[in-house]
């Protein structure tokens, strides 16, 4: 508490980023322009939007390549199911299609015009919010976003999806590594900026923690540490890898633990490591640091969740939170995202 | 009818501010030509040059927006001919400014009996809410936009008239600037053999001009530009502008108005706004005032204008200057305000109130064109060269039922400009659009959006009827 009063005198000059380094930000003689809310909301969903897709396309992925190992039939639908529930769309999807199959939710994530959480739609919504805001982008951006838009359309049309999933699906994240570079590399790092991180980190924390409930749902109803699962030590290996790969950290994992693959060291590395980009932790350290920068008269209860939220990661050990349960706590701190998400809304974004 | 062609003269041979271009493109293989055209069409995508067309969608959801056809070959303008036009159009402006603060104080121009009171007093563009409150410097058309356009005389000759002057919203300036930078990027070879006269620095001169309009008791003037929103046909410009000055786009929505002043809605609070570069039509500005079921404006705008708390770029009301019923009048207004000789020639008109020119009219229903005063687009308008006699008869009817309502010009005959098209390089109709600031000095940058209709025959420029646009060069000396 002591703490966090001090640094409340101090945001402007100083903004601790996610490694804990302390830099020097907005020195207090240059003042920076404040920016329309309207213009902050677009640019946050810009970049929620793109996080999706990718995220998307990651867990498109991950489903796609398990589903060419030898497993059974009832495990592939597993995952093709998972991947439904994973983002509340069953009943949509059972709506439009009567069995669940490969080829069907592929084609209902990726390219159905009717799915407001297809890849197609996340990058149209994202193009649509950068072009009602393009004058607050740089050019670079702009173009970016609406190159990924038009080239996806004409991907989509030339059959990309049939004739190699992998590759589209390979093509979507390059694009939203792209984009996201292009932001890091051409834009001002004033409050635009810090929206659009916001964006990024809240969405990229509600997927990392939905991949990892269904992904453990998958093998046991509820997760308490207690090791293997019921299919055998081959098939465990083959699950936690796809898991793990799908967040691009399959190497990731060798290098930090240097051991075999154990379910509760891919919850820890997911949930806890600070230095890992796709991890909880790592996203509401980019969360709070960008909060902090952008902070106004009425963000405090706001921030102050998202540090609490922070905090709790922090200071956490995966066996506590194994021996509570991994699905009651994703879903508790799928609930807190989802608040702070609320608040950045009503803080900055519609003010009334 | 004959045309002027601005590159070859009338015995076809190259004019020669376009010989070192005419050579260059000898030399270019049509097969590399027609490369750079589908180049320059994959870029404009990209970037999202694009307009919307009202209604019309298609199944990628992307249909809504156009590309405006880029011709490769410019529009080339030399420097002697630039000069005279410039000043013709700092003259004219000024003019037409000077005449929008008379009309809204002491009318005198119409005591003097120089314009008549009636198409000025009776106009549905003239705003009586302007009347008696004064704007920064005077300035109410601080952006303008002018067509010219230029025909043939029995000699062979060209002659420069102004068709239209555009005071309202007048737009097409971010065409001329991407345009520039098309043919930059794909010809840059051409610019080592032209000295072509640089337009890239007009969005800085346009946040002088509007800087320097700000209310006087504000130092450090914050300005905007104003958006009906994403459909808008022109939304492309809106953003542009406003990202090439570093201001903020708004909607109506993201402003509001308090105690007389003028605020945006930020991400750290309410900010004070000081220079709306408005791209709306008056009659959403305001909904306490003009029409009440506008979502595109402010509520109390007109109060914090007439508290001088604000200045709107371009000021309510400015369409009384460039309404047709009195674009006959302007060389007057330069006359009477200025006391010079027009350097620009009008379109010569027949004002149909007047007896003379009614019965010119009546004579040469056949030759002329005859337009309604207030009306836009074409409607309620005879081109006689065009009509069957049956239609002839029928207008001469409507004229006569109502003559004020009506003016008369000779059916003009737009210059050419070499243009691709289907079958290759053939002529096609061009017009001009310079764009001129009014703010402490009048500034412009040299040349204009050329439009050019790519239908053989067609004197119809608009992008919504098939027209292209060129790169306009002003070439220095």
């Amino acid at each position: 508490m002591l703490n966090e009063r001090i640094e409340d005198h101090l945001p402007a000059l100083l903004i601790e980023t996610a490694t804990g380094a302390l830099r020097v930000s907005n020195a207090s003689h240059l003042e920076t322009k404040p920016m329309l809310s309207r213009t902050a909301d677009h640019l946050f969903w810009m970049a929620r939007y793109m996080e999706r897709a990718e995220n998307t396309a990651r867990l498109l992925d991950v489903n796609y390549q398990t589903s060419l190992l030898p497993q059974s039939s009832e495990a592939t639908l597993q995952g093709w199911k998972g991947l439904l529930s994973i983002s509340e769309l069953m009943p949509d999807y059972l709506e439009r299609f009567d069995t669940v199959n490969a080829r069907d939710v592929m084609a209902f994530m990726v390219t159905d015009a009717n799915n407001p959480s297809s890849i197609l739609n996340c990058l149209r919504a994202a193009r649509e919010n950068a072009r009602a805001v393009r004058g607050a982008l740089t050019t670079e951006v702009w173009e970016t976003m609406n190159q990924t838009w038009l080239e996806y359309n004409r991907l989509v049309k030339e059959g990309a999806l049939a004739k190699d999933p992998g590759e589209l699906f390979e093509w979507v994240k390059f694009r939203s590594h792209l984009s996201r570079g292009v932001t890091l590399g051409t834009m001002l790092q004033d409050e635009s900026f810090h929206f659009q991180r916001i964006g990024t980190f809240l969405e990229r924390a509600d997927n990392t923690a939905r991949l990892l409930d269904v992904k453990f749902h998958a093998r046991n109803t509820e997760f308490f540490g207690s090791g293997v699962g019921n299919e055998g030590k081959e098939v465990d290996f083959y699950h936690w890898s796809a898991v793990l790969r799908s967040v691009s950290a399959f190497e990731v994992y060798r290098k930090v633990y240097r051991n075999v693959i154990r379910p509760e060291k891919v919850a820890e590395l997911l949930i806890l490591r600070a230095e890992m980009p796709r991890s909880l932790v790592y996203c509401m350290d980019e969360v709070v640091s960008n909060l902090r920068a952008v902070a106004n008269d009425q963000s405090h209860e706001t921030i102050r969740r998202a540090g609490r939220l922070r905090a709790d990661l922090q200071f956490s050990r995966i066996d506590e939170i194994l021996a509570t349960g991994l699905h009651a706590y994703l879903t508790q701190f799928l609930d807190r995202v989802s608040d702070l998400g609320y608040g950045v809304s009503r803080d900055f974004l519609m003010p009334v | 009818m004959r045309f002027f062609d601005e590159m070859h003269s009338a015995d076809a041979a190259v004019r020669d501010h376009y010989q070192v271009y005419e050579r260059w493109l000898a030399r270019q293989a049509g097969a590399q030509m027609r490369a750079r055209r589908e180049e320059a069409e994959m870029i404009f995508r990209r970037v999202g040059i694009t307009f919307a067309v009202y209604g019309d969608k298609d199944e990628d959801g992307s249909g809504t927006e156009r590309l405006i056809p880029f011709d490769l070959i410019p529009r080339i303008i030399p420097a002697a001919e630039w000069r005279e036009m410039e000043a013709g159009l700092r003259q004219r402006v000024t003019a037409m400014n000077r005449f929008l603060d008379d009309i809204y104080h002491d009318q005198e121009i119409l005591k003097a009996g120089v314009i008549p009171a009636e198409p000025v007093l009776n106009n549905a563009q003239f705003r009586k809410e302007m009347m008696g409150l004064s704007v920064p410097d005077g300035i109410y058309a601080i952006i303008a936009g002018i067509d010219i356009v230029r025909a043939c005389n029995p000699d062979g000759s060209g002659t420069y008239y102004v068709l239209e002057d555009n005071l309202r919203v007048p737009s097409g300036v971010s065409y001329m600037l991407e345009n520039r930078k098309m043919t930059m990027r794909l010809f840059p070879e051409l610019f080592a053999e032209h000295r072509v006269a640089p337009v890239a620095h007009y969005p800085d001169l346009l946040l002088d001009t509007l800087r320097a309009v700000a209310p006087a008791s504000v130092n450090e003037p914050t300005a905007v530009v104003l958006t009906p929103g994403m459909h808008n046909s022109a939304y492309f410009e809106h953003a542009f502008l406003a990202q090439q000055m570093g201001v903020e786009l708004v909607e109506g929505k993201d402003l509001f108005v308090k105690e007389d002043f003028v605020y945006m809605r930020t991400t750290r609070g309410p900010q004070r706004v000081d220079v709306i570069y408005r791209r709306v039509d008056d009659d959403f500005m305001d909904p306490e005032v003009f029409r009440k079921d506008s979502t595109l404006g402010v509520a109390g705008l007109l109060r914090a204008y007439r508290a001088g708390n604000v200045t709107l770029a371009n000021a309510f009301g400015t369409g009384i200057a460039d309404d047709k019923s009195i674009y006959p009048y302007v060389p007057k207004m330069i006359e009477f305000y200025l006391g010079e000789k027009p350097i620009l020639q009008n379109v010569p008109t027949h004002i149909c109130r007047e007896p003379d020119a009614l019965k010119y009219t009546l004579d040469n229903l056949a030759d002329l064109v005859v337009k309604e005063v207030h009306g836009a687009g074409g409607y309620g308008m005879l081109v006689g060269p065009a009509a069957t006699k049956a239609e002839i008869e029928d207008f001469r009817k409507v004229l006569l039922a109502n003559p004020g309502n009506y003016i008369a010009q000779p059916t003009l005959s737009l210059s050419t400009c070499p243009t691709y098209v289907e079958s290759g390089i053939a002529p096609r109709h061009i017009d001009l659009r310079p764009f001129v600031l009014s703010g402490k000095d009048v500034q412009m940058v040299p040349g204009g959006l050329t439009r050019v209709a790519l239908k053989e025959g067609s004197l119809v420029v608009n992008s919504s009827q098939g027209g292209g646009t060129k790169d306009t060069w002003v070439l220095e000396e």
